[in-house]
């Protein structure tokens, strides 16, 4: 049938050859036999809105990180929830079909309020007081940096809150947006001044 | 020092390991030994240290799994008498005609484990006999003669 050299250059296709989509496929049926074994910790997605690319990232127990507009860096989110939650972070798209749903009509002026489950284990201490304090207040309506410090328990850290709404890993949901500057300002905005202003005209606020 | 994100190493290995494992047990199979493969992978994921090499250890993990398939295989009862070889539902391991690869390939997974195992991390994987060593978990010299022996057996079919 053949020599010895042909038969090793047959062989030798095989290094070669595309198998990418078939690992593609392959790879899909992975995710949902990870999660039924408890070995899914991050999944995460990126979804297209009004105001860019939307990094989301969700564990078991609910939404984890949002990320986009200025802050949208996803090798430096994904590195992030690697080294702070676990290193079983894998992209399933599928798994957010909530999010997305809940994202688009948001966007579209059609929902005021998430019903998504948050996981709040990227905050802590009084960042954390700050923020659940800030995804109380309502649709339409603002706050300030110096209101959400007393709130959560500490009148004197307008500026301590400030940072903390900075930092905050699940923006828009837990809508840090709604906190300005008691003297009327915009204040500031991780994703981007012209975001917090995009997303208080979208609601009605200003 | 914890790895990086699952994904990134998932999507560094996913096609050669993809690529083995149609080598070593087949495309019937191969899905499913596939996610085998990066579901324990997953598992001791976390403990994994950043500087060993990735690459051979998700093969070692491979390589168990092509194995277990095929005592599987063994195992199972035949239907009939003379069971005929599954065809490969498309061309996978050769770009475009199918044809004498196939058979190459499958006569490749007749041979013994180590064999079988050593013809397809050279050939499908693109392996150094040192990095079959560390995957079969033998010496070099060990792999080479996996290999040699492998080889020798596919010649005699081939060339009859």
């Amino acid at each position: 049938m053949g020599n010895m050299r042909d038969m090793e250059k047959l062989l030798g296709r095989a290094a070669r050859a595309d198998v990418s989509e078939a690992a593609a496929r392959a790879t899909g049926a992975l995710a949902e036999r990870a999660a039924h074994e408890h070995l899914l910790d991050v999944a995460y997605t990126t979804l297209d809105s009004p105001v860019g690319p939307v990094l989301v990232a969700a564990t078991r127990r609910g939404l984890v990180r949002i990320s986009f507009g200025a802050l949208y860096d996803e090798e430096s989110v994904l590195a992030d929830l690697c080294a702070r939650v676990s290193p079983r972070v894998v992209e399933v798209p599928s798994y957010f079909d909530a999010v997305r749903n809940e994202l688009e009509e948001y966007f579209h002026g059609r929902r005021t309020r998430f019903d998504l489950p948050l996981d709040w284990t990227l905050t802590g201490g009084f960042g954390r007081r700050v923020l659940e304090r800030t995804a109380r207040i309502p649709y339409g309506e603002v706050s300030t940096y110096k209101e959400v410090a007393a709130a959560a328990g500490s009148p004197r850290g307008a500026r301590a809150a400030g940072n903390a709404l900075g930092a905050n890993p699940i923006p828009i949901v837990v809508p840090c947006h709604r906190v300005l500057h008691s003297g009327g300002g915009l204040g500031g905005y991780g994703g981007g001044l012209d975001r917090k202003e995009f997303l208080l005209k979208l609601e009605g606020a200003i | 020092m914890t790895p990086p994100p699952f994904q990134w190493f998932l999507d560094q290995h996913r096609d050669d390991v993809y690529r083995f494992l149609v080598a070593a047990v087949g495309t019937q199979e191969a899905d499913d030994c596939f996610q085998e493969t990066f579901l324990s992978a997953m598992r001791a994921y976390p403990r994994l240290r950043a500087n060993s090499s990735t690459r051979a250890w998700v093969l070692t993990i491979a390589h168990r799994k092509a194995l277990d398939s095929h005592r599987a295989r063994r195992r199972r009862p035949l239907p009939v008498a003379e069971p005929p070889e599954p065809r490969p539902s498309g061309p996978l391991l050769s770009n475009g005609d199918p044809e004498p690869d196939a058979e190459l390939w499958s006569e490749v997974r007749r041979l013994p484990g180590k064999q079988r195992a050593a013809v397809a991390l050279r050939y499908a994987g693109d392996l150094s006999h040192d990095e079959i060593g560390r995957v079969l978990g033998c010496s070099e010299e060990a792999a080479r003669r996996n290999l040699h022996e492998g080889l020798k057996k596919l010649r005699s079919t081939w060339e009859t």
